[in-house]
């Protein structure tokens, strides 16, 4: 141990002592003294420091707040994000006013209520108007609040307009994976046996027949495109299938609002609309370094503080470019290999639209 | 007059007495282990349970400490560590399996350890026999063997700690598949195995306990104690003891498929999963969501197992110190009981972001906000109850009345994450946190601190230190104020849960001296406690003698027993009941005990 642990721990034994030897010696004075006059001074000291504590505590709920608001929500990106962040003052409004009128209550009624010789004591034992009004006006608030959240909730869950964008998310120990359909706009089908880190096909794609696993080639997995990257258009709604390759994350899109978990074996799906492209959002934060970030907000092991994606929002002229420069995974990952052994059968630009694959995201054999 | 003799009093007779007391009750012979180890009475059992959930949650705290110190200062070594922990401190540096391990294991042990084993182990031990006026619980024995359990599941806890892979590490809420999957994560190897064990053992002393405080208070009240005249700390442990003992089975029944999962080759919980190692599961079908489905059903009530029993003895303590009877007291059953039904009927509240169908979100959103009415009625009544009462600020009381502010500020921001659109943001953050252990975790210590400081006269015949005691209660109340109040700010920013560094992350490294700050508050907190642990045992053997029968001028039973109690609790008749508990301030008397037979001219209410 060095130096200064032994220093800290002398220091917090000497600290003990001293409240102890204290607290021993004004035990002996409280009894020299006699029970009552010590229950009576204590009785002050506390009903005092029980009112400084209130005067102090809702200064210090200001204080606090004065120091954070600019640290927190920022500007919503999104158009659910927004409806939430309304929901959100809205509630802090109702639950503020309750907050401080009860607490003002509470420590008022301690300080103004503190033992005195004189008082006698008012027998209450129950009011049935005073109840009655007590649970029907929170019942009120919450009616509200309850209609309102559930009025944007259907909203945020609902069904995506028509010509929502679809973007695929997996999540895996510890790190992100997008999928584009490709240029037939469907996802190939995947499988999860198939998926081999080595042979760069991360997702399990069924770019070819695997007879080990009786799968048959999909075509339509031949122009998926698989980036870790997501790459968002302006004012353009996106729909997110959200799935998992190992244990359980979440999709945390903290600047949207929005959260969804990718479980393995059961799609999740969200959609949001993203108002400001990342250059947009530098502009309103002020911040050069902004970046759309994904969190892992569910618990995945020891990978998951660092857990990390991007998603870049850009209008639909820089979309257009960069989705020409994306390769199909599949050309790069084996038809790229084999052009070193034979020339390349093009067969990744004949992909066909399969009206069942369609529909089909993370089918299973 | 020498020091001792001050504190102690001169007073031949109390000794005298206590002994005559012990004369008449023991009429069979105690040694050292039927009385301290495998002992049968109740009071007995209830200090095995307080005693071992204060080790529990010095441990619990120390973890809490330790993974301040990565938070607070992410970016230094502490070469200390490593002399203390060995390579999980490599370097001086909290490796990330041993800090999810921290968090797993501060979560498991103080929710399940210290604040029931401990809380309800403790008080519906003690309280319920001396306040219903029994000699002791309806089976002695399966409450011995109660404890007994629980102590094994703390030995095999405990041990998990020592293990080479480490403790399990996957929360306190083990979701699988991480924490069936040793491929996964290290502590899901032998530590979640030791886990699982050692909360089967630990829902075996839970059922033990709660069927029989069950039947106890069912059907052992004394004369006239009928329902409507228990106290309210009685109602409080009733309700617990009846969710404990419909919610803890099906947690069982999760752990159980877990563990089949894990070693039976079964699939409950697991599909479709390729490990980071190359290897995919043969397992398909299964569904993650169960396990959070069976895990809530009873981790929902378990919050309210933790939180009912400080709720009961906040009401008898405010009560008993503002010399008034607390305000409404049918409402304050009616709205336990309410929130009793709710407790099993809101539990896909942690589970909006799940992929839960959205229309069974709604029922969950609605039925979730419904709790805030009967907890609306608590607080304004205990409000009322303070109102034009003559208050004394014992410590008992401060950590009463702490409790009420701390589930008020807790309470209110459950509306926000009830909320089902709210928690699409505020889900996994530091929100959820923020609102957690001040509703649950704090507030229900500070129930537990209300009760032991009220009741420690009765349990060991002393009085804890009062200056020790207002200094515990100013810096905690202060203390858990600024650790957690600033954390919904982290959680309005969207700060993710169970993260040990956030340096890395443009979105939430505003923070950082935030989190310093915190961490050094809490390190503060809990050194302030084990001043607490110190005045607990310390007054065990050289506290301020009690001296008089009913030092609080309280109304109920426990205080009409001797000063310290033997084994039956009352050495002649148990004495009958006669009125409700409540009977503080009535027609110009100060307290009637509910001993004393309702006068002629007596008004009624």
């Amino acid at each position: 141990m060095s130096l200064t642990t032994i220093f800290i721990l002398a220091i917090l034994l000497l600290g003990f002592l001293i409240t102890f030897q204290i607290a021993k010696a004004s035990e002996y004075v409280g009894i020299l003294k006699g029970e009552k006059k010590t229950l009576e001074q204590n009785n002050r000291i506390n009903a005092f420091l029980l009112i400084l504590f209130l005067v102090g505590g809702l200064i210090g709920v200001y204080a606090c707040h004065e120091l954070f608001k600019g640290k927190i929500l920022g500007e919503a990106a999104s158009d659910h994000g927004q409806k939430i962040d309304k929901m959100l003052y809205l509630t802090i409004i109702i639950t503020g006013s309750v907050f401080v009128l009860t607490q003002v209550l509470l420590f008022w009624f301690a300080f103004k209520y503190q033992f005195s010789e004189k008082r006698k004591v008012y027998y209450l034992p129950h009011n049935n108007t005073l109840e009655l009004i007590w649970t029907v006006v929170p019942a009120i608030f919450l009616t509200v609040l309850v209609g309102y959240g559930l009025f944007y909730w259907f909203k945020i869950t609902g069904d995506p307009p028509k010509d929502a964008q679809v973007v695929e998310i997996t999540g895996k120990q510890f790190n992100w994976i997008m999928r584009y359909p490709g240029k037939d706009g469907v996802f190939g089908r995947k499988y999860y046996k198939n998926i081999s880190d080595a042979a760069d096909n991360s997702l399990g794609l069924i770019w070819e027949d695997v007879p080990a696993l009786n799968l048959k080639a999909d075509k339509a997995a031949q122009d998926d495109i698989v980036t870790d990257k997501m790459v968002l258009i302006e004012n353009k709604p996106v729909k997110l299938i959200i799935g998992s390759r190992d244990v359980i994350h979440d999709v945390g899109l903290v600047h949207f609002r929005m959260k969804m978990d990718a479980v393995p074996g059961t799609p999740t799906t969200m959609w949001f609309t993203p108002l400001y492209t990342t250059k947009k959002m530098k502009e309103i934060t002020k911040n050069p370094d902004f970046v759309y970030e994904i969190s892992c907000d569910q618990m995945c092991g020891k990978g998951h503080y660092s857990m990390k994606g991007q998603i870049e929002v850009v209008t639909q002229a820089e979309y257009d470019i960069w989705m020409i420069s994306q390769k199909a995974k599949y050309q790069t990952a084996v038809l790229d290999k084999q052009k070193t052994d034979k020339p390349a059968t093009d067969s990744a630009k004949t992909a066909i639209v399969n009206p069942v694959a369609a529909n089909a995201v993370a089918v299973k054999k | 007059m020498s020091n001792e003799a001050i504190i102690h009093g001169a007073d031949v007779h109390t000794s005298h007495d206590a002994h005559h007391d012990e004369h008449h009750v023991h009429h069979h012979k105690e040694t050292f282990i039927t009385k301290y180890v495998f002992s049968m009475d109740h009071k007995m059992i209830a200090k095995q349970f307080l005693i071992t959930g204060i080790i529990w949650a010095f441990l619990g705290g120390l973890m809490s400490v330790l993974f301040r110190l990565q938070l607070g200062y992410p970016d230094q070594t502490f070469p200390f560590l490593e002399d203390i922990l060995g390579h999980w401190a490599k370097g001086g540096k909290i490796q990330p399996e041993f800090y999810y391990a921290l968090v797993t294991m501060h979560g498991t042990v103080l929710v399940f350890f210290v604040l029931t084993a401990g809380l309800s182990g403790t008080f519906a031990n003690f309280l319920i026999p001396l306040q219903i006026g029994a000699r002791d619980m309806a089976s002695p024995f399966l409450n011995m063997l109660s404890y007994w359990f629980f102590w094994l599941a703390s030995v095999i806890m405990l041990s998990s700690l020592f293990v080479q892979t480490g403790p399990a590490s996957g929360g306190w809420t083990s979701y699988p598949p991480l924490s069936a999957l040793g491929g996964a994560s290290e502590g899901s190897k032998t530590g979640v195995d030791l886990w699982i064990i050692s909360m089967a053992m630990f829902v075996v002393s839970s059922l033990l306990g709660g069927l029989n405080y069950i039947s106890t208070i069912l059907n052992m009240r004394t004369k006239g104690m009928s329902m409507t005249r228990i106290p309210l700390t009685i109602w409080a442990l009733f309700f617990t003891a009846v969710l404990g003992v419909l919610s803890f089975p099906v947690l069982l029944s999760g752990f159980i498929l877990l563990l089949f999962d894990r070693h039976a080759g079964t699939s409950f919980y697991l599909s479709d999963i390729y490990l980071a190692s190359g290897e995919a599961l043969p397992n398909e079908g299964g569904s993650a969501i169960l396990f959070q489905h069976l895990f809530w059903f009873l981790g929902h009530p378990e919050v309210y197992i933790i939180l009912l029993p400080a709720m009961g003895m906040v009401s008898e303590i405010l009560s008993t110190n503002s010399r008034k009877p607390i305000f409404g007291y049918m409402a304050m059953v009616g709205s336990l009981f309410a929130i009793a039904i709710l407790a099993f009927l809101v539990w896909a509240h942690h589970m909006f972001v799940t992929g839960l169908n959205p229309f069974l979100g709604s029922v969950f959103v609605l039925l979730t906000l419904l709790i805030a009415v009967p907890s609306a009625i608590k607080v304004f009544n205990w409000l009322t109850t303070l109102w034009r009462g003559n208050i004394r600020f014992t410590p008992g009381m401060l950590f009463s009345i702490g409790f009420v502010s701390l589930f008020i500020s807790g309470g209110l921001t459950g509306i926000w994450l009830g909320n089902s659109s709210l928690d699409i943001h505020l889900h996994d953050t530091y929100f959820v946190i923020a609102h957690f252990h001040i509703v649950m975790g704090v507030a229900s210590f500070f129930g537990m601190f209300a009760g032991i400081y009220h009741w420690y006269p009765k349990m060991y015949g002393r009085y804890l230190n009062n200056t020790m005691a207002y200094i515990h209660f100013w810096v905690t109340m202060v203390g858990a104020y600024l650790i957690f109040w600033p954390m919904h700010y982290e959680g309005l920013a969207g700060m993710p849960r169970r993260y040990l560094d956030y340096s890395s992350w443009v979105s939430f490294n505003q923070f950082g001296g935030l989190n310093r700050f915190i961490s050094i508050v809490a390190m503060i907190v809990f050194a302030v406690q084990l001043l607490f642990v110190f005045n607990f045992f310390y007054s065990i053997f050289k506290g301020r003698r009690v001296t008089s029968q009913n030092p609080w001028g309280s109304n109920t039973l426990e205080w009409t027993t001797p000063i310290r109690p033997g084994h039956g609790n009352w050495p002649g008749e148990i004495p009958e009941v006669h009125r409700w508990a409540y009977d503080y301030g009535k027609d110009g008397r100060e307290f009637i005990p509910q001993t004393e037979p309702v006068g002629a001219n007596e008004s009624h209410h």
